[in-house]
């Protein structure tokens, strides 16, 4: 059996590609493996962002309740993705729900731990943030195409 | 000028005259979508190559271009996916097995899908976009041999509004597939995919260096996911979209559907990529 390091898990992830190994290490220390059953939730709306997770297999959904209405599926996130940049902004809280659309796989690491490691080394915190900013910035976008609400309109020759 | 010769049909005129077509069968996709088969009155079957669409309506109600779902190998029955926007295809979403529509076509140019053999192929689908490329997925499974590892990516608005379900699950079951979908938005009880449709991109096993991608759906949809696929690492010279403009007469001659120097009832409506990009994000063409 092959057992893997969380090092080797983190380098396997897109979204860490093009850190170093040193970088890494640093971050194993936030870091440790869970797996979510089917349906288990990883966060609820308004309770305290203290994790980042790393998806390496499965899916989740993001979930948004209002009194009401239905619960909506506002998007899901799989592997190679990452869940969840509320523990870099105060007051960190989770803004939706986040739960396990099937038996998933994740990286989690500790917020706080994150923040400190940040802080104390400004050229992990850019790498850190440049990346979460490549995150934000694809969902941001493909929010703002959803507005257009693209397959909703007429369509001619189609 | 003998009369005889006087009279003879041009192609210009055949392709200007309008043929009967009898509905044979239907099947709604959903609310406001419908599939039907039709034959020919006259007994001649309509050929066609994948991409291509013809002028179709009910007799009194006017004609829209509707691109043909069908396989291009089974061109007995004309097959047609309408969704119903307005009053045109409204009528054509509603016809009855019986009625009688008139056809003109086909027009255009075609996915010609056979350029990417022995490559990887992507086809992306959005909304109702996925049934002109039903035709040219056919012709990839077809001749599946012949390429290299193929991926059909899906987006929908809703769970609901998936067309073609039956046989999505049963490409879905194939081995030699891979065959992704994703929504806008859905309630939990979906076990599937959110997002946009390029968030699939990055998922589907495909290898950009050497991929042919073919998209169809909303202009802002074909844009991004074309911008992805380059992004991504593929020539844009291969990737092909399939245009969406006003068609009128099918043949280049009324100028309603002109897009700059293209008319894209003849020039298109599948176009390459390159050709279009610096079209595509000038505002009001």
């Amino acid at each position: 059996m092959t057992v893997y390091d969380l090092v080797d898990l983190l380098s396997e992830h897109r979204f860490f590609h093009g850190l170093d190994k040193d970088t890494l290490h640093l971050l194993r220390g936030c870091a440790q493996n869970a797996h979510l059953r089917e349906d288990e939730y990883l966060f609820r709306t308004g309770g305290p962002a203290d994790t980042f997770y790393v998806v390496r297999q499965g899916l989740v959904a993001l979930e948004l309740t209002a009194p009401g209405r239905a619960p909506l599926v506002l998007e899901t996130v799989g592997e190679d993705g990452v869940l969840g940049w509320s523990w870099l902004v105060p007051p960190y809280k989770w803004f939706c729900d986040a739960r396990a659309v099937e038996p998933t796989d994740v990286v989690v690491l500790d917020g706080a731990c994150l923040r400190g490691k940040c802080d104390a080394d400004p050229a992990l915190g850019y790498a850190l943030l440049t990346r979460v900013s490549q995150v934000m910035h694809e969902r941001l976008q493909a929010t703002r195409v959803r507005l257009l609400d693209l397959y909703g309109g007429p369509g001619a020759h189609l | 000028m003998p009369t005889s010769e006087a009279l003879a049909p041009t192609a210009l005129d055949a392709a200007l005259l309008p043929r009967p077509f009898r509905v044979v069968a239907t099947r709604d996709e959903t609310a406001d979508t419908a599939t039907m088969w039709l034959e020919p009155s006259d007994g001649e079957t309509l050929r066609f190559a994948a991409g291509q669409f013809t002028m179709i309506g009910v007799p009194g109600r006017g004609e829209v271009p509707i691109s043909i779902s069908g396989d291009p190998r089974e061109p007995v029955l004309l097959q047609h996916t309408v969704r119903a926007v307005g009053d045109a295809s409204g009528a054509l979403a509603r016809v009855a097995v019986g009625d009688v529509v008139l056809v003109r076509g086909p027009f255009g140019t075609g996915w010609d899908v056979q350029r990417a053999a022995g490559s990887d192929v992507l086809i992306v689908a959005g909304g109702i976009g996925l049934a002109p490329l039903r035709p040219a997925l056919l012709d990839v499974l077809a001749e599946r041999e012949r390429y290299g590892r193929v991926a059909l990516l899906v987006g929908t608005r809703m769970p609901d509004q998936l067309l073609f379900v039956d046989e999505v699950q049963e490409w879905r079951s194939r081995l030699d597939l891979e065959v992704l979908v994703t929504v806008d938005a859905a309630a939990p009880t979906w076990r599937g995919r959110v997002g946009l449709v390029t968030g699939l991109l990055p998922v589907a096993d495909w290898d950009p260096a050497q991929a042919h991608a073919f998209v169809c759906g909303p202009e802002v949809m074909m844009r991004l996911t074309a911008e992805a696929v380059v992004h991504a690492g593929a020539d844009p010279s291969r990737v092909r979209v399939s245009m969406e403009r006003n068609m009128k007469c099918g043949v280049g001659l009324c100028g309603h559907c002109q897009l700059r120097e293209h008319f894209v009832c003849t020039d298109g409506p599948v176009f390459d990529y390159d050709v279009l990009a610096p079209l595509m994000t000038v505002r009001g063409l």
